[in-house]
């Protein structure tokens, strides 16, 4: 029942004594991989369905952990009319289950420069003139395996709150599910990325702070302190450093 | 005993344990501990690099295998280029995309190439945020001293200094990118306290930090229409025959077709070696984290460093599959939660070290004092509803929200229930040898980010990866096209891998490998 190497974990000796039963005894599951079925173990995710059952995932496999966006996937379950949208790398497969991974989908995204941007909340119109098009029919929204609420992003897009719009977006992981589904052709997360950017570099406040450190740096204020530490021997510093609370 | 008896006896005896207060081990006990349990020190796990600027060093077999490894490459490719740039950028995680970004803007030629996509890498998984000394109470000496304490005192002075310094420069580069750091209310940036730091000097975006800077750098390549080759993975330098670099020769793993990219400088940015399994540990990495910069630097001569230790975080995921390896935050032990063994005891002061934590859960767990999940894998409970119980309902909910989601989507309730963890192989301290510019023992050669080594000694900071990435990105960035604007290609020729072959041949085991593995195999052959 050895998935990848991960299993073969130290201590996994069986002479040493672990008092359980349940164990190493998988239950299998019968899945539906791109219209073929395959047994797998229950509960592995649906990335490691695809290695079981002796595919080679390149296009489709990336941080393995819920952040990167690539495993985007398609799924139904057992007699379920619906087709659901999740992370291959962070969904269990059960019994019955069908799916296939998404293809990388051939989204427009506007091209800009940060720094020229004139009027940031206007000029969303001129980069993603589709934006303002939605007709409120929250596919995007249903397709999102992060439960962000995207029709009101994109919304809130148009309307000029790029706070709200970041905020919202924040654990988006770009894999790109609200785009195939929108029928006036926006790409909501790039969209909302677009909008993100523009408030951290337009309307955030210039933190004074670390101004002032980037001056005092450069005016040699600890340059000093740089000497006397720079200075010391091997045995000082390490004193130094273990009286460090 | 079943699985669901083992959780109940976490619940049973947590008011008996409350009550407990556990000394950290005496210095001399807590050095056998680690002696004898730290992967670190598993003597069994390491051998001797046979030959090369490592011959007669130890590392881990599964990367010396590596290191001695044959390349793919037929030494008879035709090298005519297929590309040709000023400097050619290998990885497109953070200090690849910064290397990129640095570069271009010096009005160079750039070629980004990544063997997954753009951003897939451990750079968006980063979760505790990035360390920047702003406050007044804080400095970029204090930050150089806590770094220096947490790397055993074996961090390269010169590349430690220059990263704390830039601290602050990078952040501000950042925020004019867009990036959405945490803020306070009078507007200046938010510090967090992390691990192994005197002061709170994490810039944070909530959880997500490495996800928003990712996210914004990727946009910024695609923005400033640099050279883009996704799913082509670098499996061979060139050189011109005194051994400076001259390019690369990359792989189309689309159509498995090797093509030749001639760069006046090469960037090095592939990340770690979380994937190689090493000793066979589950792992926190990307898929693509196999270490590829490291046999390809090797085998051109560059030397490597401090590539016999690695860091193994503590509290990794063994249950529910879906989570394995992936990390639960340090956070849940500092308000408190304990380490309980399949005895319901607990067996060491959870607030320790991470190297003495480790070794103490893998000494539990060889002893027989596990638990052993469903799958077959092996941990000790952390005991996560404790801190409800001490703290008041609704504390795991407001401090870790993240963490209690990810749970929930396996039908997981950590505010009940306690989870099962084992250390999970993390980062890898070590690298290619640099200096402050980024380049390596090789000339034109340079290495940015987790492929390199120096800078974190023997234990990496939390929230010094981030900053590492970008500060050495930018540089190596930056040095990497004033170089390239001053010169001219070189020769493309596979003379330092005739010589390596060479080399290797005599010695009985090499070459028994190609090397870079570019991804672990997952792929079961027989069903």
């Amino acid at each position: 029942m050895v998935v990848d190497k991960s299993m073969e974990l130290k201590g996994f000796d069986k002479s040493v004594a672990i008092d359980q039963e349940e164990v190493l005894r998988p239950k299998m599951v019968t899945v539906e991989i791109a219209g073929k079925k395959y047994e797998v173990p229950e509960g592995i995710t649906v990335i490691k369905a695809l290695w079981y059952s002796g595919q080679e995932v390149i296009r489709g496999a990336g941080c393995l952990g819920g952040y990167c966006g690539a495993c985007a996937t398609y799924y139904r379950t057992k007699d379920d009319p619906k087709v659901r949208t999740c992370l291959a790398c962070s969904t269990a497969v059960e019994e019955g289950m069908s799916f296939t991974m998404v293809p990388p989908f051939p989204a427009r995204k506007a091209i800009y420069r940060m720094a020229e941007l004139k009027d940031p909340k206007q000029d969303l119109f001129n980069l993603y003139p589709e934006a303002p098009l939605c007709r409120n029919c929250n596919a995007c929204t249903e397709a999102c395996p992060q439960g962000i609420d995207v029709r009101d992003g994109v919304w809130q897009a148009v309307f000029g709150d790029f706070k709200k719009v970041s905020e919202m977006f924040m654990d988006c992981v770009m894999c790109g599910l609200c785009v195939p589904v929108c029928i006036a052709d926006i790409a909501p997360n790039l969209v909302a990325l677009y909008a993100s950017r523009a408030q951290g570099a337009f309307f955030s406040e210039k933190p004074k702070r670390l101004h002032d450190r980037i001056d005092e740096i450069a005016q040699g204020k600890y340059q000093s302190e740089w000497n006397r530490v720079l200075g010391m021997n091997e045995q000082q510093l390490k004193d130094v450093c273990a009286a460090i609370k | 005993m079943q699985l669901q008896a083992l959780q109940d006896l976490v619940h049973t005896t947590r008011d008996a344990r409350r009550k407990q207060t556990l000394p950290k081990f005496p210095a001399a006990e807590r050095d056998q501990l680690i002696k004898k349990y730290h992967p670190d020190h598993r003597e069994n796990a390491y051998r001797l690099i046979t030959f090369g600027p490592n011959a007669g060093e130890k590392t881990v077999r599964e990367l010396a295998a590596l290191l001695e490894g044959d390349s793919p490459v037929p030494a008879e490719l035709d090298l005519t280029p297929t590309h040709s740039t000023d400097v050619l950028v290998v990885g497109g995680g953070g200090a690849g995309c910064a290397a990129a970004l640095h570069a271009h803007a010096q009005g160079v030629k750039v070629l980004l190439a990544t063997k997954l996509r753009l951003g897939d890498s451990n750079t968006v998984m980063a979760q505790g945020g990035i360390q920047v000394a702003i406050t007044d109470e804080d400095s970029p000496v204090q930050h150089f001293l806590d770094t220096l304490k947490g790397g055993h005192m074996q961090n390269d002075h010169q590349l430690l200094k220059t990263m704390v310094e830039e601290g602050p420069s990078i952040a501000k580069w950042l925020l004019e990118l867009g990036v959405l750091f945490d803020r306070d209310a009078d507007g200046n940036l938010h510090v967090k306290k992390g691990g192994g730091s005197s002061k709170p000097r994490l810039l944070t975006c909530s959880d997500y930090t490495g996800l928003e800077i990712m996210r914004v750098l990727k946009d910024e390549v695609l923005n400033q229409k640099i050279q883009l080759l996704e799913f082509s993975a670098a499996v061979e330098l060139l050189s011109d025959g005194t051994g400076a670099c001259t390019g690369a020769i990359l792989q189309d793993l689309d159509n498995k077709r090797y093509f030749v990219v001639a760069a006046k400088t090469v960037i090095l940015a592939t990340g770690g070696i979380g994937r190689l399994h090493i000793q066979g540990f589950p792992t926190s990495n990307h898929y693509g984290a196999t270490g590829d910069a490291l046999p390809m630097s090797y085998r051109l001569g560059a030397k490597l460093l401090q590539i016999d230790t690695f860091q193994y975080h503590p509290t990794g995921a063994v249950h529910p599959e879906q989570l394995i390896g992936a990390l639960v935050t340090e956070g849940i032990r500092s308000e408190g939660g304990h380490l309980v063994n399949a005895q319901g005891e607990r067996f060491v002061n959870e607030l320790d070290t991470r190297d003495v934590v480790s070794s103490s859960i893998i000494r539990e767990c060889e002893e027989g004092r596990g638990v052993r999940t469903t799958t077959g894998r092996i941990g000790v409970w952390l005991d996560t509803p404790l801190l409800d119980v001490e703290s008041g309902a609704g504390t795991l909910e407001k401090h870790f929200p993240a963490m209690v989601r990810q749970y929930k989507r396996y039908g997981l309730d950590i505010t009940k229930d306690p989870v099962l963890i084992y250390p999970t192989l993390h980062y890898q301290n070590g690298g290619v040898q640099i200096d402050v510019n980024g380049e390596s023992g090789a000339r034109n050669l340079f290495v940015a980010g987790e492929a390199s080594g120096g800078l974190h000694g023997r234990n990496r900071l939390m929230g010094n990866s981030l900053l590492d990435l970008m500060v050495y990105g930018k540089r190596s960035g930056r040095t990497a096209a004033e170089r390239a604007k001053a010169m001219k290609h070189g020769a493309l020729t596979l003379e330092h891998l005739a010589r390596f072959r060479s080399e290797a041949k005599k010695h009985g085991g090499a070459l028994a490998t190609h090397s870079p593995m570019l991804f672990p195999d997952y792929v079961r052959k027989e069903g």
